[in-house]
């Protein structure tokens, strides 16, 4: 039941990216390139999901439980350190230069060519990093 | 402005929140695709790899069905139809690319999905403020190539 639950989550995940054009990197890039052709596509898209999360949190958030889980899990963390900062940074960076950030880059799989090859691998590679480096900043 | 690829955006970006709204209301948890993701390679417990695992295979089969079903529903630039766009670099640039963005998102705790849309509808401080880094850095990184060096993406 829970892997049910979590495909039909993945599924409208991977329907909101394609139809909301997350899946073009060229459309993000576009919407990065404040300087360009802008393009406000992806700020449609994020307002929308923002929107629509902030209203059902709340609602969802009021029952006792999850269906077919034990307890919410919720970040606890309100401080603001090196890390967060550093790494949403890099995680910029790589942003910038590919316009996939990592849900459209595995929803991407189904147009699959060998630069998204590269970037799913590395990808992997840096979050294997990341749980390398120490936890103190 | 193009009125229906924004349109298909906001459609988009409803069907990404009722996403995260179905992932809290029934397994409890954030819809980050880089904590999901990651976690999945980290192992650990066998109840959460299976849902993890089930749900990148949902992640996938979005965009497939869209294209298997020969659905108008896509929204590439300037192919209209087209549901998955071309990547905009070659192999060593993606390894890069691929690499900045693993780390990142692994030290700094998240991506677009769970510090921007999960975490700013939580009104969460540390998403707030990774959301706006991630975003200014990604817009200064796309000035500094197209506009600065010229060229290349």
């Amino acid at each position: 039941m829970r892997a049910l639950m979590g495909y039909i989550a993945g599924l409208l995940f991977g329907l909101g990216l394609a139809i909301g054009g997350m899946t073009d990197p060229a459309r993000v890039l576009a919407f990065l390139d404040i300087f360009g052709a802008w393009d406000p596509t992806l700020i449609f898209v994020l307002g929308g999901a923002v929107a629509t999360t902030f209203v059902g949190y709340r609602l969802v958030l009021r029952r006792e439980q999850p269906l077919v889980a034990q307890g919410f899990h919720l970040p606890t963390r309100r401080d603001l350190d090196g890390r967060l900062i550093g790494g949403a940074a890099l995680f910029g960076i790589g942003w910038g230069l590919s316009g996939y950030c990592p849900g459209p880059a595995f929803a991407s799989i189904a147009g699959i060519t060998a630069p998204l090859v590269a970037m799913l691998v590395a990808m992997i590679g840096g979050w294997f990093l990341a749980r390398r480096l120490p936890a103190t900043s | 402005m193009d009125v229906t690829a924004s349109l298909h955006g906001l459609i988009g970006g409803v069907l990404i929140g009722l996403s995260a709204i179905w992932l809290m209301a029934t397994l409890g948890r954030i819809a980050g695709i880089s904590g999901i993701l990651s976690g999945l390679l980290a192992g650990g417990s066998q109840g959460d790899s299976a849902w993890r695992l089930t749900f990148l295979l949902g992640l996938i089969s979005g965009p497939l069905i869209l294209i298997l079903s020969g659905s108008d529903l896509g929204n590439v630039v300037e192919s209209p139809g087209k549901v998955v766009g071309e990547p905009v670099g070659g192999v060593g640039l993606m390894l890069l690319a691929g690499l900045l963005v693993g780390v990142g998102t692994g030290i700094g705790g998240g991506c677009t999905s769970g510090h921007g849309v999960c975490g700013l509808a939580r009104l969460s401080t540390r998403s707030i403020v990774a959301t706006l880094t991630f975003l200014l850095v990604a817009m200064l990184t796309v000035y500094l190539v197209r506009h600065v060096i010229g060229g290349g993406a």
